[in-house]
């Protein structure tokens, strides 16, 4: 074990820190030790690769209390190595790890145990929820090995569920919900055990983009309202962006920068950073995914004009995505053509129906989008598997996306987009036309 | 001269049963005296009541587990042992599975779960369940008759020995195969090993433990038969005897017991593993479940908020459309 260092200052200048690692080394293999001194002579990891896989090599952070703490890196580049020392699930080779001024390295079972009861819970990638057990006792389960008794950790455990607004799936199993809920519950898990941290490794990556972003916004409430200190792994660096006050990057098992979503943007620390920012100039981290909404812009085929109709009011667009069955989109329709058809009486919409729509895939760069986009004149389209509609891309959106990108895209702003039509003047229309004439 | 060259290997084994016959007699004769008084207790059980009650018992039990068809098959099948007149045969054969197998278990989880939980006791209990699988059965009987003298006790250890493998290698299995981040997640928030082998890995291993139950007990019946040479009474007796003299029909309705015997058994234990929904054990437990959960919230908010999540959780899917169609 690394020895104390009398000499270096042993009292926390900020008692702000909720987790401090220092020179933190993980070698997996038959002979950990040497390989990381090979490496600490100035060897590369494939070279004492015979030796060991070096996992993370010499990482120092420290994270504040009440911050979201991104760890972001590609594949098999050590996050999860990295965060599972956080809580002694891996003993590292080397250095050490302190969670609110408890040693998590190097200590015995019983004194680990307790750490992980009083300081840091953790949310799995894949939930990791108990299968044979409800909701609720999922949920109280942190306290039920705290030793709270049952009542109480069941009443705290409501709380907690009804925060992240689960309240009508509590006797539930696990296996009854979809997979953005059985999330949900794995964070109100750890929330329930009531640790000042949080270890959230890859917590989204297994969710639809949609939920995944509904998610990400949760997560950014709950932390304002809790005050938690949040340690988040993730390789999306869209995710890594949004949720992180700051932002450490790994490349094979060492942290290259550690800042600011700003500055790891605009300052690069190196040129690893810098192509793995470039890579993402905003044009191409922001995905269709990532830039798209909710589908309130779009109707089932059977509303009929009437329908649709109201659709336009209350979406204030110009233009509305029709869906056919297994929401496969069949196009679009346009508020004049709709509100014609509704005072002639109309009670079919299929004639209306514009099939030119385009569809992207979630995955689809911003970058490509554009003149798909602004050559249609019609809202894009976001299609997962089977065609099934996701969300769509409002034109509007799409050009106030591209309009961040300092670049030459600039000069697409210029386009017109169409004004919508008055909503007064549509639910005018509604009201002067007879209620009967809707399609069923 | 290869021909002169002889590995002495069972006099060896020989000598070291010898030995241990000698030295370990007191350890021997304690063994003796507790299976011997396990079995007359079970004797007197499975063979007092007389054979209406017991087929009753059985039948209900066969009911409780797996339902009326199950039932059916029960009392016919037993109704069959009892006019071949293997009534008595069978009740015998039946205490002696059920103990053997009782030592067996006792042994075999225990050893299993050890074995989940290191490797090195996993590598070393590996190639002694490899032999003692693929010894053949008889030969367990020699120094089962050296060390516990002729009877039901040689039987017995014989069976446990012939048995033990499958529960010890499926409990192993059943506990190494828990989802590994669930395992995580217990020590994540700090469980003791022991209570996540209590309330995560062996829950969730069940199911394949309890087909090594299955396996020890039917593997036990087999042993059973066989374990009549060296003295066990019971079906076994019969056909021994019926082998001795070309006896095709004795032969016939003792084996035919034995069948129906493992019929009965192999079912009932393989329902335990995955209690079928329809079986009244399970529905009685569906009942207790819904009962504990009816305290909590009306069902009309709940349904309500139900359906308010699930649009969230699709992304608010339609949400402007949704209220249209309402
Ligand atoms: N238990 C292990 N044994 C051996 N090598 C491992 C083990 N866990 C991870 N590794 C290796 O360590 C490296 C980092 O893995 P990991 O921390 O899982 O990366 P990430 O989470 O960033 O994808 C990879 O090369 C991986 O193969
Ligand atoms: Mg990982």
């Amino acid at each position: 074990m690394t020895a104390s260092r009398p000499n270096q200052a042993a009292p926390d200048p900020h008692d702000d820190v909720a987790l401090r690692v220092e020179h933190l080394s993980k070698v997996f293999g038959r002979r950990p030790k040497e390989a990381l001194a090979r490496i600490a002579a100035g060897a590369s990891r494939d070279e004492a690769a015979k030796l060991g896989t070096a996992a993370v090599v010499d990482a120092s952070f420290d994270v504040r209390r009440g911050e979201i703490f991104v760890v972001m890196g590609l594949s098999g580049s050590g996050k999860s190595t990295l965060i599972r020392m956080l809580n002694g699930l891996l003993e590292p080779t080397e250095g050490t790890v302190d969670v609110g001024g408890e040693r998590v390295t190097g200590v015995d079972a019983k004194r680990l145990r307790g750490v992980r009861r009083s300081q840091v819970s953790m949310v799995f990638q894949h939930f990791a929820l108990l299968p044979h057990r409800t909701v609720l006792e999922n949920v109280a389960y942190g306290l039920e090995i705290q030793g709270v008794g049952r009542e109480r950790r069941q009443q705290l455990a409501r709380d907690v569920i009804r925060r992240v607004g689960l309240e009508a799936w509590e006797t539930r199993m696990p296996s009854e919900l979809s997979g953005g809920m059985q999330q949900r519950v794995g964070i109100a898990r750890a929330l329930c055990a009531d640790t000042p941290v949080l270890l959230m490794d890859e917590a989204f990556s297994a969710l639809d983009p949609l939920i995944r972003r509904e998610m990400q916004e949760q997560l950014v409430e709950l932390q304002a309202e809790l005050g938690k200190t949040i340690v988040f792994i993730t390789h999306d660096l869209n995710e890594a962006m949004f949720l992180g006050d700051r932002i450490a990057v790994m490349r094979d098992g060492r942290i290259v920068q550690i800042g600011s979503p700003e500055e790891i943007l605009t300052d690069p620390a190196n040129d690893y950073v810098a192509q793995f920012v470039q890579d993402v100039d905003r044009a191409r981290v922001l995905t269709a995914a990532s830039v798209m909404e909710p589908p309130a812009a779009a109707v089932p085929i059977t509303v009929g004009p009437r329908g649709a109709l109201k659709a336009l009011r209350d979406a204030q667009t110009s233009t509305l995505l029709v869906t056919g069955p297994g929401r496969t989109v069949l196009g679009a329709v346009r508020d004049r053509d709709v509100m014609r058809a509704v005072q002639a009486g109309e009670r079919e919409l299929r004639p209306l129906v514009d099939a030119g729509v385009q569809q992207v895939d979630p995955d689809t760069s911003l970058a490509e989008l554009p003149e798909l986009a602004i050559t249609s004149g019609l809202p894009l389209a976001v299609v997962g598997d089977g065609g099934r509609l996701l969300g769509v891309i409002p034109r509007v959106m799409l050009l106030a996306a591209l309009g961040n990108v300092p670049t030459d895209t600039s000069e697409l702003q210029v386009v017109d987009l169409p004004p919508a039509l008055d909503a007064r003047l549509l639910t005018q229309t509604l009201d002067a036309t007879p209620e009967v004439h809707d399609a069923r | 001269m290869l021909d002169d060259l002889r590995l002495p290997l069972g006099t060896w084994v020989e000598a070291g049963v010898d030995w241990v016959t000698v030295n370990l007699a007191v350890v021997f004769d304690a063994i003796r005296a507790v299976v011997l008084a396990l079995f007359g207790v079970a004797e007197t059980a499975f063979t007092q009541p007389p054979e209406p009650v017991m087929i009753a018992i059985l039948t209900l039990l066969a009911f409780a587990v797996r339902g009326w068809r199950m039932a059916l098959g029960t009392v016919l099948g037993l109704a069959v042992i009892v006019l071949v007149g293997q009534w008595d045969n069978a009740m015998l054969t039946l205490s002696l599975t059920v103990v053997a197998a009782l030592f067996a278990l006792l042994i075999a989880i225990p050893l299993g779960i050890w074995a989940a939980r290191s490797d090195t006791v996993s590598a070393i209990v590996r190639p002694v369940l490899d032999f003692l699988q693929t010894m053949p059965a008889f030969v367990y009987l020699i120094p089962a008759i050296i060390l516990f003298r002729i009877g039901v006790v040689p039987g017995i250890i014989a069976t446990i020995a012939f048995a033990l493998a499958p529960g010890v290698r499926l409990t192993e299995l059943g506990i190494r195969g828990v989802n590994k981040e669930i395992v995580e997640a217990g020590h994540a928030f700090g469980a003791s090993p022991g209570r996540i082998l209590r309330q995560i890995q062996l829950p969730l291993a069940l199911p394949t433990i309890m087909t090594g139950v299955n396996q020890i007990i039917m593997l036990s019946l087999s042993m059973v038969v066989i374990a009549a040479m060296v003295g066990a009474r019971g079906l076994g007796q019969d056909i021994v005897q019926s082998l001795q003299r070309i006896d095709i029909a004795l032969g016939f309705e003792a084996g035919i017991s034995v069948v129906i015997l493992a019929i009965i058994l192999d079912r009932c234990t393989n329902a335990l593993g995955s209690l079928q929904q329809h079986s009244p054990i399970a529905r009685l437990r569906a009942r207790s479940v819904a009962a504990r959960r009816a305290p909590s919230p009306a069902p009309a908010t709940t349904g309500a908020a139900a359906s308010a999540v699930a649009q969230t959780d699709t992304g608010r899917v339609g949400s402007a459309v949704g209220e249209e169609r309402a």
